[in-house]
């Protein structure tokens, strides 16, 4: 990569990616609604929102959910970075899952009951992404033969045709990410009431605003990684119709289920998610895909 | 108007808190968020949290059981924040007027912005309501 190469992927990763996430946001309201049958909010809604939000009164429940907030979108946004420079996969996902934790534990620090609960949840949440997204790291390497994002741009074919069981386990975490039914446990875009709002519950305010935007970050990182399953060449355009693919089935599915308990998300995740990565990982270890 | 007061405009969030109404101007508050209304349009949504909401509709006389707890809820939205009363009973005490065990209406406990009245008022009141105490975000400034 040459250096303006470099400095563009950044000033990408950081500028354009939310005001992308943001109306990609407003755009799944406005579908949403339209699948419920109603009109729906504007498709520049959630700038409305995060506007409104910076603008309001700035109330604390206490400074170490302050430093938890900053870790958990400046730590999100060096992984969009990591990403878009096209770093090692594994070394991004776990920046990535670094930042994720900083949710909880801020929610964590604070003494109401309904954070603590959000907390939690959102750690069991985590529980069941993780493992599945950093597996997935296996099979795509054993396909372009290392972990480097580099090397999957230089492979020269398209991972989906051998990959696909691996892409269908991966709407997994990205639902999770996407904070999505059937598996908004810990705080969901919809509020549910009787959680408050999960582990949102004590941000408020520009605060809020701010988790929101570090949200929208890791909405676009998990979409990318789904994006990095078409990457031929100068088609750039085709990784995004793969990654918009897999945000309209979760979507779908979002709009179609009920959320269910915590066991049966780890349960579904782990049990789904590992056996099929593993069984992707042997079949192409085999040759046969 | 300029991008800060047409966004809050645009995005109010709604709390909604009765304090020992009928339960009829509830009702009505829910029928006014189900999808036949579709109240996303304007960009309110219900959220269950204080500290994430801008609009409080409260519903019911206050009483001297649960005016802390009113109290408390609106001390925990942060500013810009507006008071909604639903109902003639909020409003004024209504058919709890002059009970033993009620203050009277909700402006006895906190400010009110928009008193929507009707015994049980209608959803489309309600919206109205919300809509006209938005008009007095304009006024809040920066
Ligand atoms: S105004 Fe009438 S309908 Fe509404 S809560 Fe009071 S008594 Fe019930």
């Amino acid at each position: 990569m040459s250096s303006g190469w470099i400095i563009a992927s950044v000033i990408i990763a950081v500028i354009v990616v939310p005001l992308v996430a943001g109306l990609l946001s407003g755009i799944d309201r406005k579908l949403t609604a339209h699948m419920q049958g109603r009109i729906g909010p504007p498709i520049i809604q959630p700038f409305y929102d995060i506007i409104k939000l910076l603008g309001k009164k700035p109330m604390v429940a206490g400074q170490a959910q302050l430093v938890f907030a900053w870790a958990f979108v400046g730590l999100t946004v060096t992984a969009v970075v990591l990403l878009a420079l096209r770093q090692d996969l594994v070394l991004t996902l776990l920046v990535f899952f670094f930042g994720s934790v900083c949710l909880p534990l801020g929610a964590l620090s604070v003494k109401s009951p309904y954070s603590q609960y959000g907390g939690h949840r959102e750690l069991l949440q985590l529980l069941a992404l993780e493992p599945i997204l950093l597996l997935s790291a296996i099979p795509v390497s054993l396909k372009v033969g290392s972990f480097l994002i580099a090397d999957i741009f230089a492979h020269g074919q398209p991972l989906l045709p051998s990959l696909w069981i691996t892409f269908a386990v991966l709407l997994i975490p990205v639902a999770l990410v996407m904070r999505k039914s059937p598996f908004d446990i810990a705080g969901s875009e919809h509020a549910h009431q009787e959680l408050v709002r999960g582990v949102l519950t004590e941000y408020s305010g520009p605060y809020l605003a701010l988790v929101e935007v570090g949200h929208w970050y890791a909405k676009i990182f998990v979409l990318s990684i789904l994006g990095l399953f078409w990457v031929v060449g100068s088609l750039w355009w085709l990784s995004v119709i793969i990654a918009l693919g897999g945000w309209f089935i979760v979507l779908i599915v979002d709009n179609v289920t009920s959320r269910l308990t915590w066991s049966w998300m780890v349960k579904f995740a782990w049990g789904c998610g590992i056996t099929l990565i593993t069984l992707n990982s042997v079949l192409i270890h085999l040759g046969w895909m | 108007m300029d991008i800060l007061t047409r966004s809050r405009t645009k995005s109010p969030w709604l709390l909604h808190y009765s304090c020992g109404s009928c339960n009829g101007c509830d009702i009505e508050i829910l029928a006014a968020l189900t999808p036949l209304y579709d109240v996303e349009r304007f960009g309110i949504v219900n959220m269950g949290n204080p500290k994430h909401a801008d609009v409080l509709l409260v519903t019911g006389p206050a009483n001297w059981r649960n005016y802390r707890v009113l109290r408390n809820i609106y001390d925990q939205m942060p500013e810009p924040k507006l008071v909604v009363v639903v109902g003639v009973c909020g409003s004024t005490g209504g058919v709890f007027d002059k009970c033993p065990n009620t203050l009277g209406g909700i402006d006895t406990v906190i400010p009110v912005d928009v008193y929507i009245p009707g015994c049980a008022a209608r959803p489309e009141a309600i919206i109205d309501g919300v809509v006209l105490a938005l008009g007095k975000l304009e006024a809040y400034g920066t």
